[in-house]
């Protein structure tokens, strides 16, 4: 058997860190192949050298059976090598087929080119109409734009990073048709992915990573999700146990008809949201990226303070029209999507951090308007321990710890006042396995314990894994709350989509 | 071979002192080297312009009267820079406080007592924080570039200052100078002698001791306050300020305040001390040059206290080479402005290193 892509024990370090270390691995021709790790195992480094933006440190890499370099992009599309990015790189101001043109080497024919897109979607079922503005587009439907764009230039190898991590599961069931398409027609595809399900229904071959080498080649069919998650870990994964919720708890956070202006072209309209959470319960909201969670969690923070403070009430005081220090005053406590900039000051260290959000509710920390040093020291060391931060020093700057390590010490820092509702967008975006444990443990502990619990997150494993009850956020609209048990995964899509909005809005937002 | 930078995982303290050495030492080669291609003799003129003007103890004196404004307005910069509130416009906050503390000796020049003196240093404060609420206020209603604004302001507030000493305040007895009034008595800034008699007379005025004492403060609200964490957190990630609740707005009108505060603080001193009236020219640039200051002493108080000293020797360095040398003393502008050209540049090692990178190995082109 001929391989198409072989990697031949290639190594890559950044300064001291092995990113990837000693990796041989073999792709076949019409072989969807997945490379399965944890973050930071080093799939997104190995896929960067075979597309050409990275350069290995040792080893080497042979196409067809002949040894290659890949010194840049435009060396990989040439060999046939096409790569579909997670953060997807097109200009929401042109149409579909102008940001195709721009990809396309040498002049291009407008007219042609749209004959070919739409050749090329109907094809490979990713319908796409080749005139559309990309701003208007939904975040599927500009995935299968970067689709498109690598098929035209018939790929022999596509590499896909997380494609599904933005879809909708109707939207995730058609991309599979299409990979399987192009499989069959002797594309080799690698698939990166978290998704252990998916990879276990799609793909023909995994590659699992651990801390930069390869430690197991596997048929994915054969595996359970289970056994593949252990490759990946090295050991158990420790699923939270969700006890059984007390119902009837006392409302800690209620929001009623929630509303909130866009503050910006491309920014989401919170319209008319209501919710309650109650002592003792998970609440997930769940929705595809970019339909108001940045702004329901502004809104909910009181970052962005509301019109009316009926709108929202914690333990029954309403809180809409005060800021975040006020609610923080008040028992509430919230973690950001984003670690670094937002959550945490990159260039602070940890125990600055917990000044950051800690000085308006913790009378000991800032007495006098003088910073008590001591008392947050204290405070970045009892989180650091519970949560099991792992810092090479006492109190390093922000910026130095792995994205995992700084999830739990955000987290932890709340967590460690007993907040009686913690608001958490994104709990455990882009952290590894053993790191989403321990947060989603301590999360529905401190539900447990009576606090009310709010997350927002875009990962439907991690709801069902901690969430209660389940609303779904869509273009600015919140959808009921069910009990996580009486919801399936199809109807959750089915809300995604917006089936439950209301009818004048949805025109309003397709006009 | 190629040289990379690489980001290091924390900044790196070491560098972050080492910057502004590094920094200097380049431009003194710089320098030397401007001076070999004038035909000078670059160590002969690198000692006239740098080791001369601390060689006697008037020189020393000359240099704390020129240190003075520039630690007390840069050391505001430093802080106002370190909350991304670009403050360009303190040479224009120097000049306005100039002019309203001089109403008192213009209007009442008989209004004698040491009351006066505290009436004349407030009217400066007061001047310098009024004219650098224009850009506060302008940046925070309408969302305007603040460096455009209080740099053109600069401008503005000179003409006005050229104006009045032309025409309505201009001295009747001065010969049609144009100049005010000699300040007197309690309307100028009372000096001492800093050293015993015997080391050398060394007369300081009161502005250098306000200088040490707005360095210190500002260094216990960089340091130990929340005020000065919100203010590093504004200019760090602004988003994360925001999370921690602090507003903005507030950030820019206290920046703004207290760098301009300080400014006319320093420009009433001025006025009422090394230069003893107004008139046209009262400063050779020490707004802008304080900018340099802010930098040099890594946006840090202490620091802008000693780095206004380095720079002040700049300006001297520029008057004695005048003499010695006979090249004019707009040298010193050049100097100030390849320091502060090498510093923003060796900046950069403070989050990243050097290294050098061999061509990338054990790949090589399929051989045919």
């Amino acid at each position: 058997m001929d391989y198409l892509l072989e990697a031949l024990h290639v190594t890559k370090l950044f300064g001291a860190l092995k990113a990837n270390d000693d990796v041989t691995l073999r792709v076949k021709p019409g072989e969807i192949h997945a490379f399965l790790g944890e973050n930071g195992a080093g799939k997104s480094t190995l896929v960067k050298m075979i597309y050409g933006a990275l350069q290995p440190s040792a080893g080497e890499f042979r196409w067809m059976g002949r040894r290659v370099a890949i010194p840049s992009p435009a060396a990989a599309r040439k060999l046939g090598i096409g790569m579909v990015f997670q953060h997807f790189s097109l200009f929401e101001a042109l149409t579909v087929a102008e940001n195709i043109a721009l990809a396309m080497p040498g002049p291009f024919d407008m007219k042609a080119l749209s004959a070919r897109i739409a050749g090329v979607s109907r094809e490979y079922g990713l319908p796409l109409e080749p005139s559309a503005v990309v701003a208007d587009l939904s975040v599927g439907e500009r995935q299968r734009i970067e689709i498109v764009r690598c098929l035209l230039q018939e790929p022999r190898l596509l590499i896909m990073d997380e494609p599904t991590a933005v879809l909708t599961p109707q939207e995730a069931d058609q991309l599979f048709v299409t990979l399987t398409r192009l499989a069959g027609e002797g594309c080799a595809v690698i698939y990166i992915s978290h998704r252990l399900e998916e990879v276990k229904r799609l793909c023909h071959n995994a590659t699992i990573l651990r801390h930069g080498k390869v430690v197991a080649n596997v048929d994915p069919a054969e595996e359970t999700a289970a056994s593949l998650a252990r490759l990946m870990v090295g050991g158990d994964i420790h699923v939270v146990r969700a006890a059984a919720p007390d119902a009837g708890g006392a409302v800690r956070l209620a929001l009623s008809g929630l509303e909130l202006e866009a503050d910006g072209p491309f920014a989401v309209a919170l319209k008319d949201i209501s919710l309650e959470v109650r002592a003792g319960e998970v609440v997930a909201v769940a929705g595809v990226a970019g339909n108001g969670q940045a702004e329901f969690f502004d809104a909910v923070s009181g970052e962005r303070r509301l019109a009316d403070d009926a709108m929202i009430a914690l333990d029954g005081r309403p809180v809409g029209r005060s800021g975040v220090n006020a609610r923080r005053k008040a028992g509430a406590a919230f973690v950001p999507e984003e670690r670094l900039g937002h959550g945490a000051v990159p260039g602070f260290t940890l125990s600055q951090n917990v000044v950051l959000t800690r000085h308006a509710c913790d009378p000991q920390l800032a007495r006098g308007g003088f910073v008590n040093r001591e008392a947050a020291t204290g405070i970045a060391a009892r989180v650091s321990k519970a949560f099991d931060v792992r810092k090479a020093k006492p109190d390093p700057e922000a910026r130095s710890l792995s994205g995992g390590n700084l999830q739990k010490f955000v987290v932890g820092r709340e967590l460690d006042r007993r907040p009686g509702v913690l608001v958490v967008n994104q709990p455990t975006w882009g952290v590894d396995a053993g790191a989403s444990a321990t947060i989603r443990q301590a999360i529905v502990d401190l539900a447990r314990q009576g606090s009310a619990v709010l997350v927002i997150s875009q990962d439907l494993d991690e709801i069902f894994e901690i969430a209660d009850r389940i609303a779904v956020i869509s273009r600015g609209q919140l959808s009921d709350a069910y009990p996580a048990a009486s919801l399936s995964a199809e109807r959750i899509g089915l809300l995604m989509a917006g089936a439950h909005e209301r009818r004048e809005s949805a025109h309003a937002a397709r006009a | 071979m190629r040289l990379v930078l690489e980001k290091r995982a924390e900044h790196s303290a070491k560098m972050a002192l080492l910057s502004p050495i590094i920094a200097i030492v380049l431009t003194l080669i710089t320098g030397g080297i401007i001076f070999a291609l004038r035909g000078l003799d670059p160590l002969a003129a690198l000692y006239v312009y740098f080791v001369e003007p601390l060689a006697t103890s008037w020189s020393i004196e000359q240099l704390i009267v020129k240190a003075t404004p520039l630690a007390l307005i840069g050391a505001g910069l430093a802080i106002s820079y370190r909350a991304s509130a670009w403050n360009i416009g303190a040479e224009g906050q120097f000049t306005a406080g100039a002019i309203l503390g001089a109403v008192i000796p213009v209007f009442l020049p008989d209004l004698q007592s040491p009351l006066t003196l505290l009436l004349m240093l407030l009217l400066g404060i007061a001047g310098g924080m009024a004219y650098a609420s224009i850009p506060a206020f302008l940046k925070n209603r309408f969302g305007t570039n603040e460096i455009l604004t209080s740099l053109m302001l600069v401008y503005v507030v000179q003409l006005l200052l050229d104006w009045l000493v032309r025409g309505p305040w201009r001295d009747p007895q001065g010969y049609n100078f144009p100049k005010t009034v000699a300040f007197s008595g309690w309307q100028t800034l009372p000096s001492f002698q800093l050293l015993p008699p015997s080391v050398g007379p060394v007369y300081v005025n009161l502005g250098a001791v306000f200088a040490v004492l707005a360095v210190l403060a500002l260094a216990v609200l960089m340091g130990r306050t929340l005020k000065g964490f919100e203010l590093s957190v504004q200019g760090l990630a602004p988003r994360a300020g925001r999370f921690s609740g602090f507003a903005r707005n507030r950030t820019v009108w206290f920046c703004f305040l207290l760098s301009g505060g300080l400014a006319g603080l320093a420009g009433i001193c001025e006025v009422m001390s090394t230069v003893g009236q107004l008139q046209p020219g009262i400063s050779p640039g020490y707004g802008f040059t304080a900018i340099i200051v802010a930098f040099l002493g890594r946006l840090n108080p202490l620091g802008a206290l000693v780095a206004a000293f380095a720079l002040a020797i700049s300006y001297l360095g520029g008057e004695s080479a005048q003499v010695a040398l006979g090249i004019s003393d707009k040298t010193a502008r050049v100097f100030q402005g390849i320091l502060l050209f090498y510093i923003l540049a060796c900046d950069t090692l403070i989050l990243y290193r050097l290294r050098f990178q061999g061509p990338a190995a054990s790949l090589v082109e399929t051989r045919t």
